[in-house]
């Protein structure tokens, strides 16, 4: 099962990409926690690409989901064809300091990282292409 | 997201429902800044909140400096999903999260 639609790469789409997702994962019966946690995902990604892929024009992101049976696993991609950006590029934030010392960057990727199973990246025919796989 | 603000002298519980995200993130921010001087102990009650993301981080820790200098900061009713959040990025660490 493969599905891909585009969206305007707005923060108002943000609503209509997570339903996209949604629906994908609930037509193959992932469980209500995971599905909370790759939304937040979908969110952290979507939200960059809405905010930094286009700085000086309206563009658009498009994503897909497939989903392989025998081995569970789902496929999220998204690509725009904004300024190169490799989210992975970034350290990770010391998630081991205080409040007082606690940076605001980075958490995003950093909560993809860590909920995916697998994340990558590349930029290939004037497209950032971010590709993440979870077993559900 | 629906936020109700209950308040006693120095004592403030904000009751939040629905989602905590990009798009909710900013109320949040906005009622917590603008809440009293005199509100030393500030309850986020997260009973109904299903959701959370990096957004939603960004203003508890916000919340969480700006409380700190003054009194204190405590979350009630984190489900199972948000809890997940707190624990992947380390803020179970730094909130003070009840039961």
């Amino acid at each position: 099962m493969t599905k891909e639609q585009v969206f305007p790469a707005t923060l108002e789409a943000l609503p209509q990409v997570q339903a996209f997702f949604e629906e994908s994962l609930e037509a193959v019966d992932c469980p209500m926690k995971l599905m909370i946690g790759i939304s937040v995902v979908i969110e952290e990604i979507f939200v960059n690409i809405a905010h930094y892929a286009y700085p000086d024009s309206e563009g658009t992101a498009a994503v897909s989901f497939s989903y392989e049976n025998d081995s569970r696993t789902a496929t999220f991609a998204f690509r725009d064809s904004g300024i190169p950006f490799n989210p992975l590029a970034h350290e990770d934030p010391d998630v081991t300091l205080s409040a007082e010392e606690r940076d605001i960057g980075g958490l995003g990727i950093f909560i993809t990282k860590k909920t995916m199973d697998t994340v990558n990246y590349v930029y290939e025919n004037g497209e950032n292409c971010l590709t993440m796989t979870k077993v559900l | 997201m629906t936020i109700d603000l209950l308040k006693n002298d120095a004592a403030a519980t904000l009751k939040l429902a629905g989602r905590l995200d990009t798009m909710t993130a900013p109320e949040l921010e906005a009622t917590v800044n603008g809440l009293d001087d005199a509100v030393t102990d500030l309850v986020i009650d997260m009973t109904g909140i299903e959701y959370i993301s990096s957004a939603g981080l960004r203003v508890l820790l916000g919340a969480q400096k700006k409380m700190s200098k003054v009194g204190s900061l405590k979350l009630t009713g984190v489900n199972d999903a948000v809890m997940e959040v707190f624990e992947i990025t380390g803020f179970s660490d730094i909130l003070t999260i009840e039961g």
